[in-house]
């Protein structure tokens, strides 16, 4: 029972910060190398979630991904009524707030590689797919770890917004953070000290691991 | 040389450009090294930049007839046939010298381009065989222009382009990483754009001279025409000089010195510069020469050729540089001479007339064959 909360939770974390990655370095490389004046309105979007209670947030998701939205349309496809309160529902959830902290680093790692790298590798035949791979990816690689540390950690400690749009279905959308609240809620100390205590763990894991990994990546590079 | 079928390189740009407009045109041959040679600011980087394709600029670029840029066809940068040298080597930090090396020739070589410039001629030419398994973070700079050099050589370039390369260096740096270039000169046929804005460097290198002033062209032709052309800014630098081609004509063992023979006389120089038949460049700055309207008596000064003055400027300076031929009848190589109006008026010269010109100093501008060649 209580190991089904926290692999529904790295469940979404992982897959949530796959997403990101796969859509937030060609959304951080517009953002470092475009010229255009409107992307600072974009970027502004993208950090909102940064600034907005989570409850704003999962207001506007339950509104985008029920049955009178575009996410009820979306379910329309395989004949389920809404997103919300479903898995997928979470995912689209997670990966919208989860945004700047995988966005950020990324778009800040692009710009202090700077053009110059980029000319280089122009000069030396690579065309521009290839010199996005074997120049500015390696270059922005500190960037790209804590991009995806930061989400993943993120998207684990997420609570309003998940409550928000997935509620309490347990195997389905009932998450980690919601599980403690729950035990607490119905006097479960042990089992919400075992949750909490194990969130604890992981959280300081994570960020030591970081810190040394990017210790590491530093040495190598620039 | 000038009348030789010889393939050319046809550059033309213009556009804005921050402060002013860049306008310039001018043919040169597709061989040696040619200068970009102008004061900070004057457009040479961008017209190199234009010619690499990392700037868009109107224009037309065409090398030895493959056009590279015309109206709207614009060749993008990786599709042409560069080796770009930049002032700051600008090495990729994130692999080591070696496959920095190697990521433009595993891009043309690996993908079916003839090697004509091996890794291993290059590696021995700029002597960076120790450094190979290095990181660039842990070069010195002038090793790391060296491997910038590598680099740019090994993705096979038809067209070398270099930035200011020595522009970043200190002093021993520079005078470390020269050799390496003058060799490159000798042993390559890859013809090389090299901008810069020390008339030394400039000097010691290249064979012809794009002369650059506010974003056009002043002047263009070989070295030695333009350094003895005395409307030119470069004649009136305090180091204006000319570079001369030299053949050692023997040795006087009693004294040191060697008899070098130009075009137009002969001059003797303290040591031994080679063997009989040798070549050397050597380089007579303007203000080693002075001119006298007879042969020196009496004078310590070993070297007084007769010659005839050719012109003189600027007519109202306190200093006028003026130009004279030797030989008699002035038919030989040309050289620069600064002198005061003040003298110019008591002696009454002019062009056309004969003179001694009294040559105090002569530098020895390239390593001659086999002597002093740079360590490896």
């Amino acid at each position: 029972m209580i190991w089904q909360p926290i692999l529904l939770t790295l469940q979404l974390a992982t897959l949530t910060t796959l997403i990101l990655l796969v859509i937030g370095t060609p959304l951080a490389w517009w953002l470092a190398r475009s010229p255009a004046r409107w992307k600072e309105a974009v970027a502004t979007v993208v950090a909102l979630p940064l600034v907005l209670p989570p409850t704003v947030i999962g207001f506007y998701l339950l509104i985008l991904l029920g049955p009178d939205g575009p996410g009820g349309w979306v379910a329309s496809l395989w004949g389920a009524r809404t997103l919300a309160f479903t898995f997928p529902g979470l995912v689209i959830g997670s990966v919208l707030y989860s945004m700047p902290f995988v966005v950020q680093p990324i778009r800040n790692a692009f710009e202090a590689a700077g053009d110059r790298p980029l000319e280089a590798a122009a000069t030396l035949r690579a065309s521009p797919l290839d010199r996005f791979f074997t120049v500015a990816v390696p270059l922005a690689r500190r960037g790209f770890l804590t991009g995806a540390v930061l989400g993943f950690a993120h998207t684990m400690g997420e609570f309003g917004v998940i409550l928000m749009i997935g509620g309490n279905i347990p195997g389905k959308t009932r998450v980690l953070s919601v599980a403690i609240y729950d035990y607490v809620e119905t006097l479960q100390w042990t089992q919400a000290h075992i949750l909490a205590g194990g969130m604890l763990v992981f959280s300081f894991t994570v960020i030591l691991t970081m810190m040394m990994l990017e210790k590491r990546i530093g040495r190598g590079g620039r | 040389m000038r009348g030789d079928p010889v393939s050319r390189m046809e550059v033309r740009f213009r556009g804005a450009l921050g402060r002013f407009a860049l306008d310039v045109a001018f043919e040169v041959p597709a061989r040696g090294i040619t200068a970009l040679f102008g004061p900070s600011g004057c457009g040479k980087t961008s017209v190199l930049r234009c010619v690499a394709g990392l700037q868009r600029l109107e224009g037309r670029f065409a090398l030895d007839g493959d056009v590279w840029q015309d109206g709207r066809h614009f060749r993008p940068t990786h599709k042409r046939p560069i080796g770009y040298v930049f002032q700051e080597a600008n090495l990729f930090p994130h692999l080591s010298v070696r496959a920095n090396l190697l990521y433009g020739h595993r891009r043309t070589v690996g993908r079916g381009v003839p090697e004509t410039i091996r890794e291993a001629d290059v590696v021995a030419l700029l002597g960076i065989g120790h450094l190979l398994d290095r990181a660039p973070l842990n070069l010195s700079g002038g090793e790391r222009q060296r491997v910038a050099v590598g680099r740019a050589l090994l993705s096979q370039p038809r067209l070398l382009l270099m930035d200011e390369p020595l522009a970043a260096l200190d002093r021993m740096s520079k005078d470390d990483i020269l050799p390496y270039l003058e060799r490159l000169h000798e042993v390559l046929s890859v013809p090389v754009l090299y901008v810069s804005h020390d008339i030394a460097e400039v000097e010691r290198l290249a064979d012809h001279l794009v002369l650059l002033r506010a974003g056009r062209v002043v002047a263009n032709g070989p070295l030695a025409e333009l350094q003895s052309d005395p409307s030119l800014p470069i004649a009136r630098l305090p180091e204006a000089g000319v570079t001369l081609p030299a053949v050692v004509e023997g040795f006087e063992a009693a004294y040191g010195l060697t008899t070098l023979a130009l075009d137009g006389g002969t001059l003797q120089v303290p040591g031994e510069l080679g063997p009989p038949g040798s070549r050397r460049g050597i380089r007579i700055a303007a203000s080693d020469v002075s001119l006298a309207r007879r042969p020196p008596e009496g004078s310590t000064i070993l070297n007084a050729l007769p010659a005839r003055i050719l012109k003189a400027e600027p007519p109202d300076g306190v200093q006028m540089t003026a130009v004279v031929a030797l030989g008699p009848a002035g038919t030989g190589a040309r050289l620069l001479a600064r002198v005061t109006r003040k003298s110019w008026d008591l002696l009454g010269l002019a062009p056309g007339e004969p003179v001694f010109a009294q040559i105090k100093g002569v530098a020895l501008v390239q390593p001659g064959t086999g002597t002093d060649d740079p360590p490896d």
